[in-house]
């Protein structure tokens, strides 16, 4: 494999690109980014960010040293539009085509927006751009907000913009958020935060209209309410950026369908990151972003899917001075408890907050803490551990921080007990993903 | 030199934080050592005192980014800075900390 080309210049990208030098592809890399920016850390643009506590240099993920040891070719503010039949050319929006024998799609996701154009004022938060642009509004003095959408980036928004003494009103379409996520008693508790900062949270009502012509001047909600604003959110999801892939050969639904390696129908094409469906599972983890990207460039280097990345999900959130952990995967029916700390009468986490286990036939399946951090590390460590004999990665080696000199192809380094990496056997490899019909 | 807590205080594989600016973990590992560190993450604000200690490494409780206690080095992605190191010693039975310099200031 002489030239691997990475699509996509945000975190599993840059991760992906590590993976390649680390396991010792020192051929032609080429880095697509359809943002002009360096690849930067996402979490923060909601929080940090916001409030003016962290700048743009704290955001980037590569330092120049790193950059430099990469030794890639990085084509940056400019967007892939389309991949050929056969994997072998990506083509750019500029009219541009890179000739590559191998290609990883980082291609990530984009906020979901409201139909029809906004007025001015209606902001989404998922780039640096959008960040910087609400952030402009933010620091022009008290505003009337309204936050559409109480999941994760909506809850984080919100509180950040609490915290600079604006007037905080979320709107949420669902009787309560993050349900599917969390389950009712605990999405309950969450939302009590909400309360807690000061913001109050509207549910079970959808958004019918924004008001006002030039600049946004309220949102009219399906109640017939009308809440003024002169700064709108809105944080209703985020939808895979598949369609540059439209004219290619991969299967496509919700995401790259891919196995549980990364590897799509092609084989020298992997998929990683929130633009992933592996094995029937799209996450938009910043864990998985960065955890996909070794076993996709083993398989992707391999030509066939040897490593897989099966470990246990895990997402965090920072919202009114609260931390919020989960790690595995809550289904409707799984009974909750909880295991430590305890929970107030107001239904708000107590002062040293909280643990909860989410348990199915008998067996823990996800935990949830809440400024809890240790009991919540040592929790997701046993559930690491439960999952351990399932993963299968032969012939992996491990990342490591690389200075630009000492980069070059290294056997197995010793298992130093953190990684998820279970002992190898020579059981043949997973079969490839079936939902892609369509072979090289 | 700052007085930390008693020996006894904290246990093998536990760890303290001590607000110091900025803030410091005092660790204890499963073989006895104590090692100090710069409590924050060098990646992104997390408080390494509440990592998971696996031999000398703590991996940070938000990105799984691991530091050596002895060198202060990450020993993985995603952290590419290391955190300083401070001295440790007991004296009476009481964990001390000897706060290296910051970073400019006069020696």
């Amino acid at each position: 494999m002489r030239t691997v080309t990475v699509v996509g210049a945000s975190l599993s990208g840059l991760h992906a690109a590590r993976e390649l030098r680390a396991q010792g592809f020192d051929g032609r890399l080429v880095i697509v980014g359809e943002e002009p920016h360096r690849p930067y850390d996402r979490p923060p643009l909601s929080k940090d960010f916001l409030i003016g506590r962290a700048d743009e240099d704290r955001l980037a993920l590569a330092d120049a040293d790193e950059t430099a040891g990469l030794d890639a070719e990085w084509l940056l503010g400019v967007r892939a539009r389309g991949l050929d039949p056969r994997g072998r050319g990506v083509l750019l929006g500029d009219g541009r085509t890179v000739s590559t024998d191998g290609v990883v799609i980082a291609t990530g996701a984009a906020a979901r927006r409201l139909p029809g154009p906004g007025p001015a004022g209606v902001h989404t938060l998922r780039t640096l751009d959008d960040a910087r642009a609400l952030r402009g509004e933010l620091i022009r003095g008290p505003r009337r907000i309204v936050v559409i959408g109480g999941g994760f980036i909506g809850a984080e928004t919100a509180s950040s913009c609490a915290r600079l003494g604006h007037a905080v009103t979320v709107v949420e379409a669902a009787p309560l958020p993050l349900v599917p996520q969390l389950g009712a008693e605990m999405a309950a508790v969450c939302a009590g935060l909400h309360r807690r900062g000061g913001v109050e949270l509207i549910t079970g009502t959808g958004v019918a209209a924004l008001r006002g012509a030039a600049t946004v001047t309220g949102v009219e909600l399906t109640d017939g309410r009308t809440l003024p604003a002169d700064v709108v959110i809105v944080g209703i999801g985020a939808v895979p950026d598949t369609a540059w892939l439209a004219g290619s050969t991969l299967a496509l639904q919700d995401g790259v369908l891919c196995d549980e390696g990364c590897v799509t129908a092609l084989p020298q094409v992997v998929a990683v990151g929130d633009v992933a469906r592996a094995g029937g599972i799209r996450a938009e983890h910043w864990t998985s972003a960065t955890e996909q990207p070794r076993a996709a460039v083993t398989n992707l280097l391999a030509g066939r899917t040897l490593a897989t990345a099966r470990t246990v999900p895990y997402f965090w959130s920072d919202q009114y001075d609260s931390r919020i952990q989960f790690a595995g995967r809550y289904r409707e029916g799984d009974t909750v408890h909880l295991a430590e700390g305890e929970i107030t009468d107001d239904g708000l986490p107590g002062e040293s907050g909280f643990l909860a286990r989410y348990a199915r036939d008998g067996r823990t399946v996800a935990v949830l803490g809440v400024d809890r951090p240790r009991a919540f590390m040592r929790a997701r460590r046993e559930l690491q551990r439960a999952r351990q004999p399932e993963v299968r990665r032969p012939e992996v080696r491990r990342p490591e921080v690389r200075r630009p000199e000492d980069r070059r192809p290294e056997g197995r380094r010793a298992e130093d007990g953190r990684s998820a990496d279970g002992p190898s056997d020579d059981r043949q490899p997973p079969e490839r993903q079936e939902a892609a019909p369509v072979g090289p | 030199m700052i007085p930390v807590c008693r020996l006894e205080d904290l246990p093998e594989g536990e760890s303290v934080r001590i607000a110091t600016t900025p803030p410091v973990a005092v660790f204890r590992t499963e073989g006895g050592e104590l090692y100090a560190i710069d409590d924050t993450c060098a990646h992104q604000d997390a408080s390494l005192s509440e990592g998971w200690l696996e031999g000398c490494l703590v991996e940070c409780p938000l990105h799984a980014a691991a530091f050596d206690l002895r060198t202060g080095e990450p020993t993985c992605l995603p952290a590419r800075r290391p955190v300083r190191t401070h001295r440790v010693t007991v004296e009476d039975g009481v964990v001390h900390v000897h706060l290296e310099a910051q970073e400019g200031t006069a020696a």
